[in-house]
């Protein structure tokens, strides 16, 4: 049992970030470790599913890790368990549930991270999802990453260095740590001794996810989400009628929105109710009247911020389904080649050899690109509906 | 001559209707009393006081007229004193309720249905929002001031001033007085010209019936109207996918479409209208040219306004493929 468990199939990344853990631990009990092994800002990167967050959460167990002995990060002391479960005291996890994050949450960060650790270990501060910095954001960050206090240690985490995603001003002052995409066989086996899944629907999760951990739990465990992979999966065949594109295209937004309203209904509901609450409403008696005047304007702003979260979460949605789609026509493109290269989808390769058959490459990589399009289409704020049924018209006529 | 109504209510949010009948009250009050005085007051800035003392009579009995406006946030006591007033109504006082039919308070709800049961004279001024209402709003006014217009002239005369109702009487009057009675398409071209309203349907209309000229022409006007080029590009993308969702079920009854297409009857007609100049890859053209074009409107063309007129053109030059 260690914390590192949680990282699969990374196994460069955690030698040396368990170096580090271990200068870190001698930095806490007052001796010199060599220098350059601990660094006091790291930025992960690497795909979509190579577990960038999970990596950082397991760093900042192994440093907040209250075992003394030479290899910290035991995965079972106090220190590990509530580092990997988000609530230590002194580790802050920044994870954006809207489309950004703004200059004033990480303004907020900066004074946080400039406090001592309470625990007298380190003071971790986890950004997931970097890219969402705004750039006004990542220039509040600047100087607290150039040069935070002794104990603090920022953790960033984005796709790639490219200053597409951080700008350069921060990538120059983190250590880099870059992920791969694990082997489907690392995948596999994580999925089975951590998850407890049966290894044959292990076996099967991790070869169609494409490298990505956290698709290959999901495929694995919710029935829902294998279903809707499957609906995916079959649209390429299924367009045959002009009419068959609008019948499609329905389908994948009508599923986005359901997934948008059944994740934020609940919460949506108790968080406005909080609010009100908070801000005397139900009150009777002397004063309330007053008392709730300024409601208004606070119940708009969490409204706003639950638009914004609903947004994200259907765009995510819909970009998992492209993925997928994506991922449909590259195994057809690869089987027209006769390439030996692994498939994305090794259970669809029969549809991907009909597909090979009766359309031309030309035709096949026409369609590959109207996917990628319609992803990038989506994030600069197209109407996902027009974006899509555009798509799969393209589908549809190839 | 029989004695003027002493109550009047006028309920509707359409300002030059309630202003007319405002007037048309204080007229018909001086018609008995020549002297008769006109007192407009808020209800919000009125005390109960206040109003009895408006509408008691005056040592001389002199004719007044009292209108009471934006009665939909009348308070309760106000209302009250209002009420308590129409039972005992006095001599040469006319009272006139103007209220949008609206309000917060129940006071200010129930007022009008109050006072319509004591006997007030009501005028409706609902806001026109029907184009048949507006032609036959226009017409009416043209036939008031001693005039005579064909509905080709009505059409074009809201064309180019728009809907604004107190605009339109204007300028009826004016024209019926600049024309000698009888208006006619030329004579409004004569003093009025361009366009005050163009939606971005306009535009989307004409684009995706091939009309090159008329769409260009729409969307020219709909760009110095200030019309805001994402809802330009919305109206676009709407009508490209109605028509392409309706020509691809093929033909059929409209109102046996609606329900599995999701669109009201009128819609689905007209598209199958505008189907007929459409075959099935210049609406796949169409389609990428709308969806590109949104991307363009929302911040990824340097040049929204460039970008529109190009997807236009290239909209009607899918269509013209045929």
């Amino acid at each position: 049992m260690s914390v590192w468990d949680e990282v699969v199939g990374q196994p460069d990344a955690v030698a040396t970030l368990s170096a580090a853990a271990e200068a870190a631990a001698t930095i806490v009990a007052g001796g010199t470790p060599a220098p350059g092994v601990m660094t006091h800002a790291w930025l992960f990167t690497g795909p979509p599913g190579s577990g960038r967050s999970s990596t950082a959460r397991a760093f900042a167990g192994a440093l907040q890790c209250v075992v003394t002995d030479d290899r910290p990060g035991c995965g079972v002391c106090t220190g590990c368990r509530t580092a990997l479960h988000g609530t230590h005291a002194d580790v802050r996890v920044v994870t954006p549930e809207g489309l950004s994050i703004s200059v004033a949450e990480m303004r907020a960060l900066v004074q946080i991270s400039a406090r001592r650790p309470t625990s007298g270990r380190w003071q971790v501060v986890i950004i997931e999802d970097a890219d969402r910095l705004t750039e006004g954001a990542a220039n509040a960050l600047l100087k607290a990453v150039e040069e935070p206090p002794e104990r603090t240690v920022f953790l960033l985490c984005a796709p790639s260095d490219h200053p597409d995603d951080v700008s350069v001003t921060i990538r120059s002052r983190c250590r880099l740590v870059s992920l791969g995409s694990p082997r489907p066989a690392a995948i596999a086996s994580a999925l089975e001794s951590v998850d407890g899944v049966p290894p044959e629907m292990a076996q099967w999760a991790a070869s169609v996810c494409g490298g990505h951990v956290g698709r290959a739990r999901r495929l694995a465990v919710d029935e829902q989400a294998r279903g809707r992979r499957e609906s995916v999966l079959r649209i390429p065949l299924a367009l045959r009628k002009p009419a068959d594109v609008f019948t499609c295209a329905d389908e994948l937004i009508k599923a986005a929105e359901e997934d948008a309203t059944t994740a934020n209904e609940a919460r949506n509901e108790a968080e406005r109710e909080a609010l009100e609450t908070a801000m005397g409403a139900g009150g009777t008696g002397k004063g309330t009247a007053a008392a709730t005047r300024g409601a208004k304007g606070a119940l708009k702003d969490l409204e706003k911020r639950q638009k914004s979260r609903a947004t994200r979460t259907q765009r995510d949605s819909l970009d998992m389904a492209l993925v997928d789609l994506a991922g449909f026509y590259r195994d057809a493109l690869v089987t027209k080649t006769g390439s030996e290269a692994a498939l994305m989808h090794p259970d669809r390769a029969g549809d991907s050899r009909t597909a090979a058959a009766q359309w031309s490459q030309e035709s096949i990589l026409r369609r590959l690109e109207a996917v990628l399009a319609c992803r990038e289409a989506i994030e600069v704020n197209v109407k996902p509906r027009i974006a899509i049924e555009a798509m799969v018209t393209t589908l549809h006529r190839g | 001559m029989s004695a003027p109504e002493s109550l009047h209510l006028v309920v509707g949010e359409e300002e030059l209707l309630v202003e007319r009948a405002v007037r048309a009250a204080l007229e018909a009050a001086r018609e008995v009393d020549p002297n008769a005085d006109l007192t407009r007051v808020q209800v919000t800035d009125l005390t109960p006081p206040e109003l009895a003392e408006l509408v008691s009579p005056s040592l001389f009995a002199e004719g007044r007229v009292i209108v009471l406006q934006s009665a939909q946030e009348i308070s309760k006591e106000i209302a009250d004193t209002v009420l308590s007033y129409v039972k005992a109504p006095a001599d040469g006082v006319t009272l006139v309720v103007v209220h949008t039919g609206g309000g917060r308070s129940k006071a200010a709800k129930d007022l009008p249905g109050q006072l319509k049961k004591a006997g007030a004279a009501v005028t409706e001024c609902a806001k026109i929002t029907k184009p048949g209402e507006r032609e036959a709003f226009v017409r009416n006014e043209v036939r008031r001031a001693g005039g005579k217009i064909d509905p080709e002239g009505v059409a074009t005369l809201i064309d180019a001033v728009g809907t604004n109702l107190r605009e339109l009487a204007a300028a009826a009057s004016q024209l019926v007085s600049d024309t000698d009675g009888k208006v006619t398409v030329d004579e409004i071209r004569r003093y009025h010209q361009g366009k005050a309203e163009v939606t971005g349907f306009a535009v989307a209309e004409k684009a995706v019936t091939g009309d090159r000229a008329g769409a260009m022409e729409a969307l020219r006007w709909a760009m110095q109207l200030g019309v805001p080029h994402v809802l330009v590009a919305d109206a676009l993308a709407d009508a490209v996918r109605t028509v392409a969702r309706v020509s691809a079920v093929g033909r059929a009854d409209p109102f046996s479409l609606a329900g599995p297409l999701g669109m009201p009857p009128w819609k689905i007609k007209k598209a199958q209208a505008q189907a007929r100049g459409w075959d099935q890859s210049g609406l796949a053209d169409a389609m990428q040219v709308v969806a590109g074009l949104n991307a363009d409107v929302k911040g990824v063309a340097a040049d929204a306004d460039y970008a529109l007129e190009r997807a236009v053109l290239r909209i009607v030059a899918a269509h013209g493929r045929r």
